[in-house]
């Protein structure tokens, strides 16, 4: 790929004509996270703060759903932990093609991992060789747009009112049966997701608290790793 | 702009916990490499995640939210995110406004 030819700023460019389509896309969700946020009586001041700090939107969106006066860090950092934890197996993905990053730009560059920047860098280090510039032109300005469009839904978050009457409480859960619909692989996934949702649905009704994210967490991974492993091969 | 202290924590902790995870797979996956079992265990964790975190809503809260989850995984097969999203934020809207 002919990525270097016009130089540095070509390449930064490059980057983010590759970035634009997602960061379209996330700039509603950030929205919506922002108005979730002040729906939950984070100051906008908390919410950029969350966005900036943590960047990860699924775990920001179960911090929502969560939420208690006074927060609780130990409930919610577990949280956070359990749905990113996607993120070890992103970053041990991509660290290879990392390698030649300068010292502690390699360390630096995988805090700014996400779903979207990571499936864009695999995607281009499949053809070229992932530069830090190249990099930064794909996460920076994508990191940049959800913290603002996270800033501007929780200035907007006061005008749109009860948000069990426009429904937007429930807009987490929409995204995530979503994302959950995206990871379908056939029967075997169906399998992981009953165990899940019947241990989470069990355990919420019986203790409080988020434990039934680990309850349903750990049910579907030992239903993933019981079931016989055949299926594989001939599905 | 106020900022609560314990929700200032809360934010830490739950940065922390990202970043942990961001860098564990950099610093981990240099010293060892996963056998087939432990990798669909890993693989199983996302939806495994996902799904626990909505089962109680989805399922448990009355039959609003469980006929919207289903409009919204229904949605999700055909729609791109953003418009199924929509729908089953528009269908949960509706459905409580006729009282379900």
């Amino acid at each position: 790929m002919p990525d270097h030819r016009g130089g540095r700023a070509a390449e930064v460019f490059s980057a983010m004509r590759r970035m634009a389509p997602l960061i379209t896309a996330v700039i509603p969700i950030g929205l919506v996270f922002g108005a979730a946020a002040a729906g939950n009586g984070l100051s906008p001041l908390e919410a950029t703060l969350m966005s900036a700090l943590v960047f990860a939107g699924g775990s920001q969106f179960v911090a929502m759903d969560i939420w208690t006066h006074p927060a609780s860090w130990a409930a919610l950092g577990i949280s956070a932990f359990l749905v990113n934890i996607r993120h070890v197996l992103m970053s041990a993905s991509l660290a290879p093609k990392l390698g030649h990053f300068p010292g502690w730009r390699k360390y630096l560059s995988v805090l700014f991992l996400t779903d979207e920047g990571w499936a864009v860098a695999e995607t281009h280090a499949a053809s070229a060789r992932l530069t830090p510039l190249w990099y930064a032109g794909a996460v920076i300005p994508f990191y940049l747009a959800w913290v603002a469009s996270g800033l501007a839904g929780s200035l907007a978050g006061a005008f749109l009112g009860d948000p069990a009457v426009t429904g937007l409480d429930f807009v987490f859960c929409a995204v995530f049966i979503v994302l959950v619909m995206n990871f379908w692989k056939g029967a075997r996934t169906g399998l992981v997701l009953i165990a899940s949702g019947l241990s989470a649905v069990l355990v919420h009704a019986a203790v409080l608290g988020v434990w039934y994210i680990l309850a349903g967490a750990l049910a579907g991974v030992a239903a993933a790793v019981l079931m016989p492993e055949h299926e594989e091969v001939t599905a | 702009m106020t900022l609560d202290p314990q929700t200032f924590l809360a934010i830490l902790a739950m940065a922390v916990a990202t970043a942990a995870t961001r860098v564990g797979g950099l610093v981990l996956f240099s010293f060892l490499t996963l056998d087939r079992r432990q990798k669909r265990a890993m693989e199983a964790i996302p939806p495994a995640v996902l799904m626990a975190v909505v089962a109680p809503t989805a399922l448990a809260t009355g039959p609003a939210e469980t006929i919207a989850a289903a409009v919204t995984a229904l949605a999700a097969l055909r729609l791109p995110l953003l418009a199924a999203t929509a729908l089953g934020v528009a269908a949960v809207a509706v459905l409580r406004a006729v009282g379900l």
